[in-house]
């Protein structure tokens, strides 16, 4: 399943342009394609060569800056060589909640390497990255960008056995990369023994009008946890006047603690591609495009296995199920570490190969989308659920949840429970519901729709997943009382931080600035003024910040600060402000280099 | 009849890692030093050769934080001072001291004491328990203690100066507006 | 007579169909504070300091459309102290010493500070290491002064169909990069009578042997705020 690591330092400088030229003619010498070619190329090289770069700026005709500002935007493109075997330990609470940290530090040791640098020889490089959506069966990491779960001290060991030996990844155990779809419980979507083809027959026999009109009967809201009407958004996509319509399928699942996406599009792939080319038809598109995040890209040839298929079925290709006329075909885009790029409008730019920022908006993708043409961006599940309903509906569908939010949602359940996994829920269902269903105990919250979610309290459990609720992207993770919730906000605030675009001053600075006083709080050294400077951050983030991420970046702390906040107080260990930044460690360098440790070379709290 | 006397406000000066710049602006106001005698006396500055502060209103800093002296007596003048006011660009951002914290503490010493042309034989980098010790960065006064008040300005004019603390006496908050505010 | 109209802070401004608040603001003489805007570039909308309160809703104003009757609020206590706090996180996230710079006086960055009553840098500051590009004869880059307003990226691009400049990395480790395997803005085609060249807000691209032509104190802002100058062509 892995290619054999390929060592840079094996290929000659003057072969660059001839490795290159397979990528860039599979790829057309689209610009376009630019992030896939830039992927492609660090898979054979280990990270991007200047001199590749520059073969790409001349066979591409594209300025130099460009290609750079787009390979340093993702945090899985390098343009320094990185070590042989990358090894990325994903950074969710989850992770850390199931013991990351210390198996990092095994690694790190075993290997003698420092986090973030890479070996001496080149052997290895050990970093973090964020979220891999692998929380119901972690620690993860990820190894060239292959996923590797369920880590334990022997894992690590055998691990390492296997990186010092340079054993090629594809030699490594099968059952490592083993991914387990933990499916709990299913409902109509997932128990519904979807058969390939049978909506876009349902959809050919009952009419495109016809059957747009069922998915607006649906009340079917997008997935992603905006809830958008899907039956509008593809009845304006329809209408808008475009020379290309296109289909996005956004699977780019980084809101931590998500990962029903990698359940759908493992073993629901058909029925998600169906929703897909069905509105494809509806809205007059010829091209699609399936986001699939960095992290999954274990799932690629499977998913392009089951577009093969598909084609082969007349599902894909021309003339789909001998309807004259209606073309259309699936692309796989693979985005490589960025969690902005789940917002729509960064995605399309990152499907178009630029650096995944947010655009201005208005115009919204539906008139001015992938190519500045009329588009549809879904969530996955939101496609599958479309599905189901050209098959079975709109009425049926509506007739299921609630009477605002309609049919099921499904939501990836992880931290402190017995079965953490896959739980299809009709719209409605109580957080307590849940949270018995997953065996959890002694629950003190449970972050629901991940890091830019809601933290719910445990006087609030009687509330519902719904859109009129608590909406949601899915990520349903549960802290019992050992957790500490101000660590919880701690890592959701570092998350934020790393994952800002730097498109926008507020969100750029401020996310940094707020972790910074995070950090400061967790190394005893608050006092009421950062909390009230929290505050303020929080207030400018969220009114002055360019999109979503900005807005939610001081959600965690908010919650957390309004339910749970002796987790704060016991932070606030000064009454007068101290500085962020040890002073007496601020006097190591100079110590060191005098070999003075005399009480004058030390700085004590305020004496 | 005497007019009841008005107790006099105690101010304290110094200069951390600055220049004495901002307390030359200070001298600049000219004759309304008299008219500020009236109201203000002055407790440790280098005006009065006080060694260590007393309980004053209001303390004036120029410069930032290079070593732990600076530190020590950033401290004291918080804990001694109802208001605090940091006067100058080297007080508020690190100034031209801060200038040195791209470079590490130790490379500098060593190019310093060890390796820059013309050194003494036997140079060797300081280690008189006398002396401060460098910070590993230098750090603008806010980031160590509370401050009240900032007149920016390398150094700030003597009239914003006067501005700050005719505002300050008058009992309003401190502005400074076009011409007087100024970072350079 | 139906010109079409909005009110910014209680004065009625006219409006042509198409034009951003921005550029409405500006035409009629009042001044709504911004640094990555230019008038001669499309917006791009990133710094954040136009933020408006349009018919209640926070807004960039040099993207968002006026529209007839809105109610528009600038200059408010509530937006003038976001504004400081950006710029007081403009001025922390970089190495910006003003007693050095060639462009103080001239410096937008420095002068919407001055006009917003900045009178501290607030949060802790950054400190990062970004060494100067001086590989050019005749233009040093200072990269301590970026504010990734994007300003010579677009001029660059759009006016002198080049592309010196790009933007690379993400997040706190955005920052302006050029056109060149080294590096250097040298090995760019970079020329004195670029736009690019012009554009800059603060301090980062400055011609060499030009110094202190001007002495502090008699520079643009010293002169008058940036406030009076409401519909300026930027230097």
């Amino acid at each position: 399943m892995v290619s054999d690591m390929e060592r840079h330092a094996s290929y000659p400088i003057p072969t660059i342009g001839s490795i290159l030229a397979p990528i860039l003619e599979r790829h057309g010498f689209a610009v376009t394609s630019l992030l896939q070619m830039l992927r492609e190329v660090q898979e054979r090289f280990g990270y991007l060569h200047p001199d590749a770069i520059t073969c790409l700026s001349e066979q591409l005709r594209i300025p130099r800056v460009k290609i750079e500002g787009v390979a340093t935007f993702y945090s899985f493109l390098y343009l320094q060589p990185r070590g042989e075997y990358r090894v990325l330990f994903s950074d969710n609470i989850t992770d850390h909640m199931l013991g990351s940290t210390a198996l990092m530090e095994q690694m790190c040791q075993q290997l003698w390497v420092e986090p973030g640098k890479v070996a001496e020889d080149g052997l290895v490089s050990i970093a973090t990255t964020s979220c891999t959506g692998m929380c119901d069966q972690g620690p993860a990491l990820l190894v060239n960008n292959f996923a590797i779960n369920r880590l334990s001290p022997e894992r690590i060991n055998s691990i390492c056995e296997l990186i010092r030996k340079r054993v090629p990844l594809s030699a490594w155990p099968g059952e490592f990369f083993s991914i387990e779809d933990h499916i709990r419980r299913r409902d109509i979507l997932l128990g519904s023994g979807f058969e390939s083809g049978s909506a876009l027959s349902a959809l050919l026999q009952r009419g495109t009008a016809e059957t747009l009109q069922e998915i607006k009967n649906s009340k079917l809201r997008g997935r992603g946890g905006a809830g958008f009407s899907t039956g509008s958004k593809w009845e304006f996509c329809r209408a808008a006047a475009g020379t290309q319509h296109y289909v996005v399928c956004n699977a780019d699942e980084g809101e931590p603690g998500t990962f029903k996406d990698r359940v759908l599009l493992k073993a629901y792939a058909d029925q998600v591609f169906e929703g897909m080319t069905l509105c494809a038809r509806i809205i007059g598109a010829r091209k699609g495009f399936l986001y699939l995040r960095g992290e999954y890209r274990y799932l690629l040839d499977h998913l392009q296995n089951v577009l093969q298929q598909r084609r082969e079925n007349r599902l894909l290709g021309r003339s789909i199920l001998g309807c004259a006329g209606f073309d259309f075909d699936i692309e796989i885009h693979l985005g490589a570490g960025a969690y902005v790029c789940g917002e729509e409008s960064a995605l399309i730019e990152s499907l178009e190969g630029k650096r995944g920022t947010p655009r201005n908006r208005p115009p919204f993708p539906v008139t001015n989308g992938y190519l500045d043409q009329p588009t549809v961006v879904n969530n996955v599940e939101t496609f599958a659920a479309s599905s189901l309903i050209a098959l079975r509906g709109g009425d049926w569908y509506a007739a299921i949840g609630t009477a605002t939010s309609s049919g099921t949602k499904i939501l990836s359940v992880s931290g402190d429970c017995e079965r953490p996994g896959i739980y299809e829920y009709p719209f409605g269902v109580t957080v307590a519901q849940v949270l018995a269903d997953c065996g959890a105990h002694d629950t003190q919250a449970v972050q629901v729709s991940g890091a830019s979610g809601v933290c719910v309290a445990p006087a609030e459990f009687t509330r519902c997943i719904a859109f009129e609720d608590i909406p949601t992207a899915g990520a349903f993770m549960v802290f019992d009382h050992s957790r500490d919730m101000f660590e919880v906000a701690r890592n959701f605030v570092h998350f934020f931080a790393h994952e800002s675009c730097g498109f926008c001053t507020p969100c750029r600075v401020g996310t940094r600035l707020l972790q910074n006083m995070m950090d400061k709080l967790a190394r005893g050294n608050g006092s009421p003024y950062d909390f009230g400077e929290i505050e303020k951050l929080n207030q400018l983030l969220r009114s002055m910040s360019h999109c979503g991420l900005g807005h939610a970046a001081c959600n965690p702390v908010l919650d957390t600060i309004a339910k749970f906040r002796p987790a704060y107080d016991k932070r606030m260990k000064h009454q007068e402000f101290e500085p962020a930044f040890d002073l007496d460690y601020a006097l190591s360098q100079a110590r060191q280099m005098t070999g003075r440790d005399d009480a004058g070379a030390h700085l004590g709290e305020n004496e | 009849m005497d007019t009841p006397v008005k107790r006099k406000l105690k101010v304290a000066t110094t200069s951390l890692a600055g220049c004495f710049g901002c307390h030359m602006s200070l001298l600049d106001i000219d004759e309304r030093l008299f008219d500020l005698l009236e109201l203000v006396e002055f407790d440790r500055s280098p005006l009065t050769d006080i060694k260590h502060i007393g309980t004053c209103d209001i303390g004036f800093i120029e410069g930032g934080l290079c070593n732990n002296e600076n530190v020590h007596v950033l401290r004291e003048f918080r804990s001694n001072c109802k208001v605090l006011i940091a006067v100058g660009a080297c007080a508020i951002n690190g100034g031209l001291p801060a200038q040195r914290n791209h470079l590490a503490l130790p490379i500098i010493l060593q190019e310093v004491y060890h390796t820059s042309h013309g050194l003494a034989a036997g140079s060797d980098i300081p280690n008189d328990p006398e002396l401060p010790l460098p910070l590993n960065k230098v750090h603008p006064l806010h980031e160590v203690v509370k401050i009240d008040y900032f007149i920016p300005g390398c150094p700030p004019s003597g009239d914003a100066i006067w501005k700050v603390l005719a505002d300050l006496l008058a009992g309003h908050e401190p502005q400074l507006g076009h011409g007087l505010i100024h970072y350079d | 007579m139906s010109e079409k109209t909005f009110v910014l802070d209680g004065k009625t401004i006219p409006y042509a169909e198409g034009q951003t608040i921005m550029q409405a603001a500006m035409a009629a003489g009042v001044y709504i504070p911004r640094l990555c805007y230019h008038p001669e570039f499309k917006p791009h909308g990133s710094c954040k300091l136009c933020t408006v309160k349009s018919n209640g809703r926070q807004a960039a104003s040099c993207t968002q459309l006026a529209q007839s009757a809105a109610v528009v609020e600038s200059d408010t206590q509530e937006l003038n102290d976001e504004r400081r706090a950006l710029l007081q996180m403009l001025f922390v996230e970089g190495n910006h010493f003003c007693p050095s710079c060639e462009q103080s006086g001239n410096c937008q960055l420095q002068a919407t500070a001055y006009a917003l009553n900045v009178m501290s840098t607030h949060y802790d500051h950054f400190f990062p290491d970004r060494p100067l590009d001086a590989s050019h004869p005749e233009y040093l880059l200072d990269f301590n002064r970026c504010i990734l307003c994007s300003l010579c990226i677009r001029a660059s691009r759009d006016v002198d169909g080049k592309n010196v400049f790009g933007l690379a990395g993400r997040g706190i480790k955005s920052h302006l990069i050029v056109n060149a395997q080294s590096g250097a803005l040298a090995d760019t085609d970079f020329a004195g009578d670029d736009k690019a060249a012009q554009v800059c807000p603060v301090g980062v691209i400055l011609k060499k042997r030009r110094g202190f032509a001007v002495p502090i104190g008699q520079r643009t802002y010293d002169l008058k705020p940036i406030s009076a100058m409401p519909d300026a062509k930027e230097s």
